[in-house]
């Protein structure tokens, strides 16, 4: 027990960190400095925990948790999506108004459910984490809570999410039936030795739970809630749940299929469907964000098309495939955090001054601003050198590897038609002006501090971060 | 003694019209409850609705006991039927619902409604199908109930597995809990400080 | 234990109930509605989950079943107070007059 405190350690801080947070909160009235002290505490402790456990290996409280490689890395990851998010988020709130000390507090508990995610072992953990995230997440987008956007948008995420939840349990429902287990070592045994006994309901299983958690990481023909969640929810919710949370939600996927892969006869129809449910993505994500006037619903489409790019390295199967993804995901967390701050930096009112209008001569008002966005702009394309290149690069390179030739043309031509919007936002901003006098945007305060990181992960990131060394899941 | 008799021979021995007397309590057990399904998502009226709903859990918790799962039939009227539903029903109250009004995008409405049918048409299809091919020859756990199963539902036996095997899951959910308190909290509340 | 029904009557039965679920979800327009449907969906995943339990002899399906229905509770909790805060703002609880995003 001693040993599985100390190989969690991580999670068990972060569980703890999220719980005390409800306390700092009700000593500290009226002031939030306390709470978002507290809120950058625990999570600096948790990331060190989690490189201090880096090294454990196996599995935690009777085979319930994974501990060390795969899910510490995502440990990291999701520390680093919500310090970035935490200190953009706190001068935009305290602009719009809005500076509850619950927004931490949930920004705790979303984290702690994310890293049950990574760390599941048992697909029980998995739904919990699940269910974590996402009542945070419906909670937070909602949290402008006298914005008609704002709500509306909770509302719409609240339902579609509920439902996908119901694919995800009944999913579970009849991969434990045919089965007989949701440990997820038990399922690989069975599944490697080809022992299912109920196999279309295996089939149908994996189905719906791929469902469930395609609408998590907003895939095709489940995305339909992402364009408005993300456009109505406040912009620096936006940047944490779509980079954290679609990381967390892969962090699922990756050991689930994984696991379910090597069963013989079902393996190149899952590999098929994600491929397809990729391909498609990718297109439509691109093409639906070129007739966007709204530049928070542009990068919502954009991230429609990234979580095609992602599916891709999921399908391919392999180690390479894997560590792929981790890589992407991480240079997706700063691009598109980068990218959103900007854009609540912009923003004067909520859901005002969005447009791609708005973006005008953008370059003049805020020199910095502007810049920034372009940085992330090109990264987002997948212009050499920066990350988002190297991200694309790889995926792409494993996929050919595994002999998945059409889904990388696919993917490649995606690309291709993502230049036309990211482009078309940066010539906005550097070579057109607006007729009318505009103020330059309000100072961003310590949100600046995340722009800085940002632009320093995207530029440098690349450099450093060798993607062979990522930590893989095996089992 | 001869009554015992009579009823052993007529509902366990033979059945019924060939049927178990456990096979008429599922089908009669099923009919209602998906009798009361239709009923929920039929009504127009919420509070009808929710009052369907109710029923339709409680014939659940039939289904339940059935399968000798006894504490979760007793969970599940305790926890979906009473409080759950309680609290559905106490915001329907509080909002003053009453009838549904017509839709005026109606057109809108019955595209959604045409593809809702085919939509669950085509999964029931799909779900029947492969419950029904899954049923494998000489497998025997599809035909009947493992041997333990009266003493798989029980309190004593869940109480063992959830404090010692599932303790981790346990301990998770609070988390859970905590999250959707301090969230309703915020969204719900009238007016927050600071 | 010979009980006369066998497992796939059980299936069928929770197929059809999250059926009814998915069609309540996709055709009502009151949210609390939808909401009540999403419950029925999550029900007949947790039938599946105790039929399944049964007849293997595993505990693992009921004990699931415990944790489906404390996340169901939370869900309605967040769910119900999502619908107030949207009262409150618009007046309405109807799908489709949440249309400034377009539903």
């Amino acid at each position: 027990m001693t040993g599985d405190l100390y190989s969690a350690l991580p999670i068990v801080l972060m569980s703890s960190a999220s719980i005390i947070g409800l306390l700092v909160d009700v000593f500290t009235p009226g002031r939030t400095k306390g709470m978002f002290g507290w809120t950058i505490f625990s999570l600096l402790m948790m990331m060190g925990a989690a490189v201090l456990t880096f090294g454990a290996e196996g599995t935690a409280f009777s085979n319930m948790l994974t501990v060390g490689g795969y899910a510490t890395y995502f440990d990291v990851l999701f520390g680093v999506g919500a310090l970035m998010s935490i200190v953009a988020a706190r001068p935009m709130l305290q602009r719009h108004g809005y500076e509850y000390k619950e927004y931490y507090s949930l920004t705790l508990f979303a984290v702690a459910g994310m890293m049950l995610m990574a760390h599941a072992n048992h697909l029980l953990i998995a739904f919990i984490g699940i269910e974590i995230m996402s009542i945070s997440f419906y909670v937070m987008s909602g949290f402008f809570r006298s914005n008609t956007f704002s709500v509306e948008s909770s509302l719409k995420y609240f339902l579609l999410g509920a439902f996908a939840t119901g694919f995800l349990v009944y999913g579970i429902a009849l991969i434990y039936g045919s089965v007989g287990s949701m440990s997820y070592t038990d399922m690989y045994t069975v599944a490697m030795e080809s022992e299912i006994t109920l196999k279309n309901l295996y089939w149908v299983g994996i189905g719906m739970l791929l469902v469930g958690l395609s609408f998590k990481v907003a895939a095709f023909p489940f995305h339909v809630w992402v364009p408005d969640v993300y456009t109505g929810a406040p912009t620096v919710v936006t940047a944490f749940m779509s980079t954290a949370g679609k990381a967390a939600a892969f962090s699922v996927l990756i050991p689930v299929v994984a696991v379910v892969l090597p069963e013989i006869e079902t393996m190149e129809r899952i590999q098929m469907l994600i491929a397809v449910i990729a391909a498609m993505s990718m297109l439509y994500g691109n093409i639906g964000a070129i007739s966007q006037t709204n530049v928070k619903r542009m990068l919502a489409y954009s991230s429609v098309a990234h979580a095609g790019y992602l599916l891709m390295g999921v399908a391919v199967g392999t180690d390479a495939g894997q560590q792929a993804v981790m890589y992407y995901l991480t240079a997706y967390m700063f691009m598109q955090v980068g990218a959103f701050v900007v854009a609540a930096i912009v923003e004067s009112k909520p859901g005002e001054d969005c447009t791609l209008e708005d973006y005008k001569g953008l370059s003049k008002r805020n020199p910095g601003l502007a810049a920034c966005m372009a940085v992330f702009m090109l990264s987002l394309t997948g212009i050499p050198f920066l990350v988002g290149f190297f991200g694309k690069y790889y995926i792409f390179k494993a996929a050919i590897e595994a002999d998945m030739i059409w889904l990388t043309i696919v993917g490649v031509v995606a690309s291709v038609i993502s230049v036309y919007f990211y482009l078309g936002l940066i010539v906005k901003m550097y070579f057109q002006d607006r007729e009318d006098e505009v103020p330059a945007a309000l100072p961003g305060g310590i949100a600046n501090l995340t722009l800085i990181v940002t632009v320093v992960g995207v530029l440098v990131l690349g450099f450093f971060l060798d993607y062979s060394v990522l930590p893989t899941i095996t089992f | 003694m001869l009554l015992d008799r009579i009823r052993f021979i007529v509902i366990v021995e033979t059945g019924l019209l060939g049927l178990t007397y456990h096979a008429w309590l599922f089908y009669l057990l099923a009919a209602l409850a998906i009798g009361a399904g239709v009923g929920t998502i039929t009504r127009k009226n919420p509070v009808t609705s929710a009052f369907f709903l109710i029923l339709h859990f409680i014939f659940l918790a039939g289904l339940y006991a059935s399968l000798h799962a006894h504490l979760l039939a007793v969970m599940q009227v305790l926890v979906y039927a009473g409080a759950i539903m309680v609290l559905v029903l106490f915001v329907i109250m509080l909002l003053n619902l009453g009838k549904e009004p017509e839709s005026q995008q109606s057109e809108q409405v019955v595209i959604r409604k045409i593809a809702g049918y085919s939509f669950s048409a085509v999964m029931l299809v799909m779900v029947g199908l492969a419950a029904l091919l899954s049923m494998d020859k000489g497998n025997t756990m599809m035909t009947t109930m493992a041997d333990n199963v009266d003493t798989l539902g029980t309190a004593e036996s869940i109480g063992a597995e959830m404090f010692t095997t599932y303790l981790f899951p346990f301990e998770a959910v609070s988390l859970l809990l905590l999250a959707a308190v301090a969230g309703s909290i915020l969204l719900a509340k009238k007016r927050l400080m600071n | 234990m010979e009980t006369g029904i066998t497992l796939d009557s059980y299936l069928i039965v929770s197929a059809v109930l999250f059926t009814l679920g998915v069609v309540g979800v996709i055709t009502r327009r009151n949210a609390i509605v939808i909401l009540m449907s999403i419950e029925m969906m999550l029900n007949a995943a947790n039938l599946s989950l105790v039929a399944l339990s049964a007849y293997m002899g595993d505990i693992t399906g009921q004990i699931f079943v415990f944790f489906v229905m404390t996340v169901a509770a939370a869900e309605v909790a967040v769910g119900l107070a999502i619908v107030l805060a949207l009262f409150r703002n618009k007046q309405t609880i109807y799908v489709d007059d949440v249309n400034i995003l377009k539903w």
